[in-house]
C-alpha cells in the first residue's frame, strides 16, 4: 500500500501508555464501507447510561422520589477521536459537560473506553463526562445527536486523502458541513487542526464557503482555553510537534442563515 | 485494494432490474409509463396514444429510466436514469425541451412546487439543480450547467419530493435515513440548511410523499424495506405513526409464503383526496390500502385489493383528488433480456369512497382491460402489447427479478461484512508472513 501521509496513523509508537501496542490497528479505516456495528436508530435510541453512568443512572426509571432532575446532553463530540488525548485533556475544563469520542477503528476504540475507566478508576469523581463509542461520524452523525444539540465538535489531524477522487472521503465537505450545522447550535465552534497544509487549506476553503460558518475572530481564538489543546493534547499532535512539524488550524462559529 | 471495494459499493445497483414506472397528470391529461429506456405516454383527453419530439437537441434515452415526475404545474414532465441523462418535457404539446447530462447515473428526480428548477439524484447521493423550464422567449439557455445543492454521504437516494407549500425538499436513502432541507429562495446557491432528519425505518427507505390536510399542514408518509408505512412531522423530525404491513400478514400472503423479507414496501400513493395511501408491498399481488388521517395524526389498516396472482406492481400513480389509482408492472435490466420483456402490465383500480369503511363486503377490484378508459388503444400504448400469453411470461420474469433484487438490497450489509472480514484476515496474514 502506497504511504499517504505522515500525519497518518496514531498506531502505537508514541509509547505513552504501555498498553497501547496490544491495541495497534491498521493506519486507516475506510469510512464508506457499510457499518457492521450498531447504530442507534435515531438520537433517543442512543444508550447513555451505557455511557455516563453517573449522569444516567441504569435504575433511574423506577426513582419514585419524584425529583425529576433534566439529565444533560452530550454538548462536545471529537470527530475521529484517536486514542482519545483531546478528550482527557477536555474534561476537568469542562466537568459539567458531556463530551463523546467519535472513532471508527475497533481497537482504538476499544483502548479509549479502557483509558476511560482507568482515569474514572483512580481518579473518583472526575472523567465521568467522557466517553466513546465507534461509529462512522461520516454516515451517522444524525443517529446520535439532535438538532442544534452541540456546542463544540473537534476534528484535530484528520485523514489526508489525498488523492483528487477520495477527497469526499474528507471529514470536513461542504456536504458534511451541512450535517455538522444540523447538530451544533448557533453559536457553536467547531474547531480542525492538521499537519498537512492542502488539507489545511480544503478544511478553511469549505468552511468559509459555507453559509451557516463564519470563521472566529483571531482575539477570540488567543483567550480561548480549548484553542492550546488541538495542537498538545492529542497523541496525533503531541508526535507533530516532536517532530517540529508546522500546524494549521480552522476555528468556525455556527451562525444562523442571512437570506438576501 | 480499498479503492476497489469503495467502487463496488457504489456501483452495487447496477445489475439490479429497473422496475416499470408510471406517472399520472395531476389534472388527469395524460398518463406516463417507463420501462426500460422507453417512455410512453397516453394522451387521456384526446384518446391516443403521444408520440414524443425531442427539441432539446440531446441524446434519447439509451438506458433504464430511473426516475419520471410531473410537475406540481401539470406542464411540466422528467425523465432520468442510468443514461446519466434527465430529460425536462414540456406536456402541452409533448416534447422535449432540455436534455441535461448528469456525471453520474440519476436515482431520482423532482421539479420545485413553482416548477422553476428541476433537481435529480445522483448514484453518489449528490443532490444537483437546474433551471427546468424555457426563457420568456422560449429559449433554453445553452451553456448553464447543474450546480449541486447538497448531498446524502455515498448513499443512493431512492426518492426525492418537494414539499406542496415549497418550502423544503425531502430526500430518502438506502442507509434508513430521510433528510429535509429547506429549498432556500436562491437554491442555486446550495441548500445547506437541515431542517430535520425523518429517522426510524430500519431498512432502505423506498418511497417518501407528502401529503397536507386541504388548505393546511403538510406531512410526510415513507415506506421502507422494514415492512413499514410511517408518517412523519417533517418539520420536527416526529415520527407521529407506524403501520407495519406485517400486521396484517393474514391478509397478505398464503400461509406457506410468510417470508419476512418479501414484505418490503416497494411504493406509496396518496390517493381519495388524501385520505387513503395505497402501498404496493414486493410479495403482494395487489395493493394494501391504510386509512390516513391527518388530524388524528394516524395510519390505519382499510383493506387488502387483490389481483391476479402474478400481478404485483412495480409503481403505483394517482391524481391525489381522484379515486383512480394506475398500478405497472415490468421491469428491464434483466438478465437475458430482450425487447419483448419490456413489456409491462397496466391495471387500473378505481377507489370508491366507500373503500374508507373498510366494507368487507364490498369489492374493489382492478378494471377488467375491456373497462379500462380508452380500452386497447391506452394498453397497447402502455404496456406494448395485449398479447395474452406473452404477458404471462413476463409477469413470471419480473417477478423473480422482482424477488432476487429485493433480496440483494436486503441482504446487501451481510455481504460485505463478510467480505471486509475476508480482506481483514488476508491482510493479517501478510502481516505475520512478513
Ligand atoms: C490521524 S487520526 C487522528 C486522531 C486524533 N484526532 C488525534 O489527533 O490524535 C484520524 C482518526 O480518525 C478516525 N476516522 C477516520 N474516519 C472516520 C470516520 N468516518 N468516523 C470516525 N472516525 C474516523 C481514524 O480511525 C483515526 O483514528
Amino acid at each position: 500500500m502506497t504511504r499517504t501521509s505522515g500525519a497518518n496513523g496514531g498506531g502505537g509508537q508514541s509509547g505513552k501508555l504501555p498498553r497501547k501496542r496490544f491495541y495497534r490497528a491498521r493506519a486507516h479505516s475506510n469510512p464508506l464501507s457499510d457499518s457492521h456495528f450498531p447504530i442507534p436508530i435515531s438520537p433517543d435510541d442512543f444508550d447513555l447510561s451505557q455511557h455516563y453512568p453517573r449522569y444516567y443512572p441504569a435504575d433511574k426509571g423506577e426513582r419514585g422520589d419524584g425529583e425529576e432532575v433534566e439529565a444533560p446532553l452530550i454538548r462536545f463530540a471529537d470527530v475521529g477521536c484517536g486514542f482519545g488525548g483531546l478528550l482527557v485533556g477536555l474534561s476537568p475544563l469542562f466537568p459539567d459537560k458531556l463530551m463523546i469520542g467519535m472513532e471508527l477503528r475497533d481497537k482504538v476504540t476499544e483502548y479509549v473506553k479502557e483509558r476511560v475507566l482507568a482515569l474514572r478508576a483512580s481518579n473518583p469523581g472526575q472523567y465521568d463526562n467522557i466517553s466513546v463509542v465507534r461509529t462512522n461520524s461520516m454516515k451517522y452523525i444524525p443517529n446520535y445527536f439532535r438538532k442544534a444539540q452541540l456546542s463544540k465538535m473537534f476534528f484535530l489531524f484528520p485523514d489526508p486523502h489525498f488523492k483528487e477522487k477520495n477527497h469526499r472521503r474528507r471529514v470536513i465537505s461542504m456536504q458534511l458541513l451541512d450535517e455538522y450545522a444540523f447538530v451544533m447550535g448557533v453559536g457553536g465552534i467547531i474547531y480542525t487542526i492538521t499537519d498537512v497544509e492542502e488539507l489545511g487549506v480544503w478544511m478553511r476553503s469549505c468552511l468559509e464557503k459555507h453559509p451557516l460558518f463564519e470563521a472566529v475572530p483571531e482575539e477570540e481564538i488567543e483567550v480561548d482555553p480549548v484553542v492550546k489543546l488541538l495542537s498538545t493534547a492529542t497523541e496525533e499532535g503531541q508526535k507533530v510537534a516532536r517532530n517540529g512539524g508546522q500546524t494549521f488550524q480552522a476555528i468556525f462559529r455556527r451562525i444562523s442563515l442571512q437570506e438576501e | 485494494m480499498e479503492d476497489t471495494a469503495v467502487e463496488e459499493a457504489e456501483v452495487s445497483g447496477a445489475a439490479e432490474f429497473a422496475p416499470a414506472l408510471v406517472a399520472a397528470h395531476p389534472f388527469g391529461h395524460s398518463v406516463a409509463v417507463a420501462v426500460g429506456p422507453d417512455l410512453r405516454v397516453f394522451d387521456l383527453q384526446g384518446g391516443c396514444a403521444v408520440s414524443l419530439s425531442d427539441d432539446s437537441g440531446g441524446p434519447a434515452h439509451s438506458d433504464a429510466i430511473r426516475a419520471i415526475t410531473f410537475g406540481a404545474g401539470g406542464d411540466l414532465f422528467a425523465s432520468a436514469g442510468d443514461d446519466k441523462l434527465v430529460k425536462v418535457w414540456k406536456t402541452g404539446p409533448w416534447r422535449c425541451i432540455r436534455t441535461i447530462t448528469s456525471e453520474k447515473r440519476v436515482s431520482a428526480v423532482a421539479f420545485s412546487n413553482d416548477g422553476l428548477y428541476v433537481a435529480f439524484a445522483d448514484k453518489f447521493g449528490v443532490v444537483w439543480l437546474e433551471a427546468a423550464g424555457e426563457d420568456d422567449e422560449g429559449h433554453v439557455s445553452a451553456d448553464s450547467k447543474p450546480v449541486s445543492i447538497f448531498g446524502h454521504y455515498c448513499s443512493i437516494i431512492t426518492s426525492m419530493k418537494f414539499s406542496p407549500d415549497g418550502r423544503f425538499i425531502a430526500t430518502a436513502d438506502r442507509d434508513f435515513k430521510i433528510r429535509v432541507t429547506l429549498f432556500p429562495k436562491n437554491p442555486m446557491k446550495g441548500a445547506t440548511e437541515i431542517q430535520s432528519f425523518c429517522l426510524g425505518h430500519t431498512e432502505f427507505v423506498s418511497c417518501i410523499a407528502f401529503t397536507r390536510i386541504s388548505g393546511g399542514s403538510c406531512f410526510l408518509l415513507s415506506g421502507g424495506g422494514d415492512s413499514a408505512v410511517r408518517l412523519w412531522d417533517h418539520i420536527n423530525g416526529c415520527l407521529l405513526d407506524t403501520y407495519d404491513v406485517r400486521d396484517n400478514v393474514g391478509e397478505l400472503s398464503e400461509p406457506n409464503e410468510t417470508e419476512d423479507s418479501n414484505l418490503a414496501i416497494g411504493n406509496i400513493c396518496l390517493t381519495n383526496n388524501n385520505s387513503m395511501v395505497a402501498v404496493a408491498i414486493q410479495s403482494l399481488n395487489g395493493l394494501m390500502l391504510l386509512a390516513c388521517d391527518l388530524v388524528a395524526k394516524k395510519l390505519s389498516f382499510l383493506k387488502v385489493i387483490r389481483t391476479e396472482k402474478s400481478y404485483i406492481p412495480t409503481s403505483l400513480a394517482s391524481r391525489c383528488w381522484e379515486g383512480l389509482l394506475w398500478t405497472v408492472m415490468g421491469a428491464s435490466n434483466m438478465p437475458n433480456q430482450s425487447v419483448s420483456q419490456l413489456l409491462t402490465r397496466v391495471k387500473i383500480i378505481p377507489l370508491a369512497q366507500k373503500d374508507v369503511q373498510a366494507s368487507a363486503g364490498h369489492d374493489s377490484a382492478a378494471l377488467d382491460d375491456t373497462e379500462v378508459p380508452h380500452g386497447e388503444k391506452l394498453l397497447l400504448a402502455l404496456q406494448g402489447s395485449l398479447d395474452g400469453s406473452k404477458q404471462e411470461e413476463v409477469l413470471a420474469a419480473v417477478l423473480a427479478a422482482l424477488k432476487v433484487s429485493m433480496h440483494k438490497m436486503l441482504v446487501k450489509k451481510n455481504y460485505s461484512e463478510e467480505r471486509r472480514e475476508q480482506r481483514k484476515r488476508g491482510r493479517n496474514d501478510k502481516k505475520i508472513k512478513n
